[in-house]
């Protein structure tokens, strides 16, 4: 048996996280900025979403919405039928901790832990015992082909070998969506490929939904739809021909 | 749990100049507070030492004023009293004013029967009282210049002027360490008869008496019979636990024991000052690795716990150190400060005050980048890093 199971066929109608009239603003010196207004959209079972536009056009702040670590001002969040934008923060934090991947564009490893000790981390919050979170973490390691690199500490990895370990953390608790804010944009050409490359297989292979958010067009490539976010609205989804 | 130690103990050995910087703050701070402690015990070791059953009476007027020798008679008659000795507070200088050390003329016969914490040998004992001009010298006090049985010891006086000569016969040995063994003990007999001589308005007089009563719980109606007894004489008394005699000869120095111990509080606020902004500073370099832990779905006490284990640890291992210290540095003291301090034994509660004084400044140091962190905005940590 597989640690980490496929999450269901794609199919075009399924439908996993909704998103209906999602609106975010911040206040700066008084002033209300809006960041998204009335958004509505649906993210599908097994979709590789890449959400593209210009720097500020609040990709990031809409993908922390869907992550549930931002609330929004007005609007739902449903993920399999319950809305996320109404659940207190302590219950957030489970929901995110059972549900969610996170890939960042500067990894968040943690310094003092070795790549091993990283990717257990989440499975610390689980009922697992110590055994299986290690054979967990090893398999995930493994998975994003860093074997021979588990005990070695953030600082003696290169930054594609670093998201690569930070892939593996977010993907070792199996969670429902993986969500990525610009995995590619600390990364050289060849190591940015490599970790597309995973995600993937991850998305292929395995089934896994994945949101990335990216003002690479290159990297956009990668997935199997985009949308575009520009001043604070969203374009039609444009689905990627695949080999 | 295994990863949460693993976290706190890798996390304090980060930045190592700034821990080895900040556990050597904490080990000066609690060391000297530790020393501090000590002295001020040691001021008060008589009080400690006292003797419950044991009164002392002393002239009402105050305590250098003495009373007659007579006086012993009729104490001895006060129902209670099981046994009476007296003693007279000589004060001479040893070669040089600094070599200070208390001398104390006593009765032969009874002095040491009533203080059993000053051991002394048999046949030591027999030969102070067969000879007049024998004297029995302390531990420390033979240590110190190197006197041994035989030897002639000089005193010159000042209550009683001129030269005292003493002929050391033994040495004595304190019960416990925290006895003293500074002190020298010559015979009443041979002060009063060459006081008779040489100034007879001093002879026939004692410092105090010491009364040692049969029944622990008829102190206070005892010390109140004795006082009656002198009542409306020519040298009224007053009579008072042995302890509450040391305490009250204490207060006479109470302001410096009072600054002693404030000084000793200020410099564990310092630490905590220090230390406080040490962690706030560390705590605010991991801003995004605390929001980090939060997105993983890590709650704000978890966070607190990593920052509160962290600065504890640190407290704590400088504690262990200035713990060890203590008492090695406490024996250099009272080499150096010679008859000063009689004892200088660090106590057990010394050292768990040093443990609680140090705890205190790990989890008060802790409070406020605790409270941040566990409060920090995922978003806005999670920006720290960009
Ligand atoms: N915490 C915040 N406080 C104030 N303004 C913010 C905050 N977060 C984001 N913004 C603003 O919202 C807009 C969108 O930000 P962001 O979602 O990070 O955009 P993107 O990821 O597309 O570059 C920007 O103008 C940014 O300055
Ligand atoms: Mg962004």
């Amino acid at each position: 048996m597989s640690i980490l199971p496929r999450t269901g066929a794609a199919s075009g109608a399924d439908v996993l996280i909704a998103l209906r009239h999602v609106s975010k603003s911040y206040r700066r010196g008084g002033q209300i900025i809006p960041v998204v207004s009335d958004i509505t959209f649906d993210i599908r079972r097994a979709e590789f979403l890449a959400l593209m536009g210009p720097s500020g056009s609040g990709k990031s702040t809409l993908l922390n919405l869907i992550a549930g670590i931002d609330t929004p001002d007005g609007g739902s969040i449903t993920m399999g039928g319950a809305d996320i934008t109404r659940l207190p923060e302590a219950e957030l934090a489970d929901w995110r901790a059972a549900n969610v991947g996170f890939i960042f564009q500067f990894y968040n490893l943690m310094p003092v832990l070795t790549a091993l000790e990283n990717v257990e981390l989440p499975l610390t919050l689980t009922r697992l015992g110590r055994r299986d979170r290690r054979e967990r973490a090893l398999l995930a390691l493994d998975l994003v082909g860093l074997s021979d690199r588990v005990r070695h500490f953030p600082s003696e990895l290169s930054g594609g070998q670093q998201q690569r370990v930070a892939i593996a953390r977010a993907i070792v608790t199996d969670p429902t969506v993986l969500v990525a804010d610009e995995p590619t944009g600390d990364l050289d050409r060849q190591s940015a490929e490599d970790v597309l490359a995973i995600m993937q297989r991850l998305n292929r292979e395995m089934g896994k939904t994945i949101v990335m958010v990216t003002h690479d067009r290159r990297a956009a490539e990668h997935a199997r739809s985009i949308m575009q976010l520009e001043k604070g609205e969203l374009s039609q989804r444009v689905e990627l021909p695949h080999d | 749990m295994m990863q949460f130690f693993k976290l706190v103990a890798r996390n304090s050995l980060r930045n190592r100049l700034r821990s080895a910087l900040t556990v050597a703050g904490i080990v000066a701070a609690i060391l000297a507070f530790g020393l501090l402690q000590t002295i001020v015990e040691a001021w008060f070791a008589g009080v400690d030492g006292a003797v419950a059953s044991r009164l002392i009476t002393r002239n009402s007027i105050s305590f250098s004023s003495p009373l007659p020798r007579a006086y012993e008679k009729r104490i001895r008659e006060v129902d209670g009293v099981r046994d009476v000795t007296f003693v007279t507070w000589f004060g001479g200088i040893y070669k040089d004013a600094k070599n200070f050390f208390p001398q104390y003329a006593v009765d032969s016969a009874s002095y040491f029967r009533m203080y059993p914490e000053n051991v002394v040998p048999e046949d030591v004992l027999r030969e102070f009282q067969h000879d007049r001009r024998g004297a029995i010298i302390g531990r420390k006090l033979a240590n110190r210049f190197g006197l041994k049985p035989g030897d002639v010891v000089q005193l010159e006086g000042t209550i009683y002027p001129g030269p005292w000569e003493f002929v050391v016969k033994g040495i004595f040995d304190g019960r416990d360490p925290k006895i003293d063994t500074t002190q020298l003990f010559f015979r009443w007999d041979y002060l009063n008869e060459t006081l008779r001589m040489r100034s007879k308005a001093q002879a026939e007089q004692v410092g105090v008496f010491v009364v040692d009563v049969a029944d622990v719980n008829r102190v206070a109606e005892v010390s109140e019979a004795i006082d009656h007894t002198f009542r409306n004489s020519f040298a009224e008394t007053r009579t008072e636990t042995e302890r509450a005699f040391q305490i009250g000869f204490m207060k006479q120095t109470e302001s410096i024991l009072i600054s002693i111990r404030v000084v000793s509080f200020v410099v564990i606020f310092i630490i905590l000052s220090v230390m406080a902004n040490t962690m706030a500073m560390t705590a605010r370099e991991r801003l995004a690795e605390y929001a980090t832990l939060k997105v993983l779905g890590f709650g704000p006490g978890y966070v607190a716990s990593l920052i509160l284990a962290e600065s504890v640890v640190l407290a704590l291992v400088g504690a262990a150190v200035a713990i060890w210290l203590t008492p090695l540095v406490a024996a250099q003291i009272a080499v150096l400060t010679k008859a000063l301090f009689p004892t200088l034994v660090v106590s057990k509660d010394t050292v768990a005050l040093q443990a609680v004084a140090a705890l205190t400044v790990g989890v008060l140091s802790a409070v406020f980048p605790m409270w941040r962190a566990s409060r920090v905005n995922i978003i806005e940590g999670l920006r720290a890093v960009g």
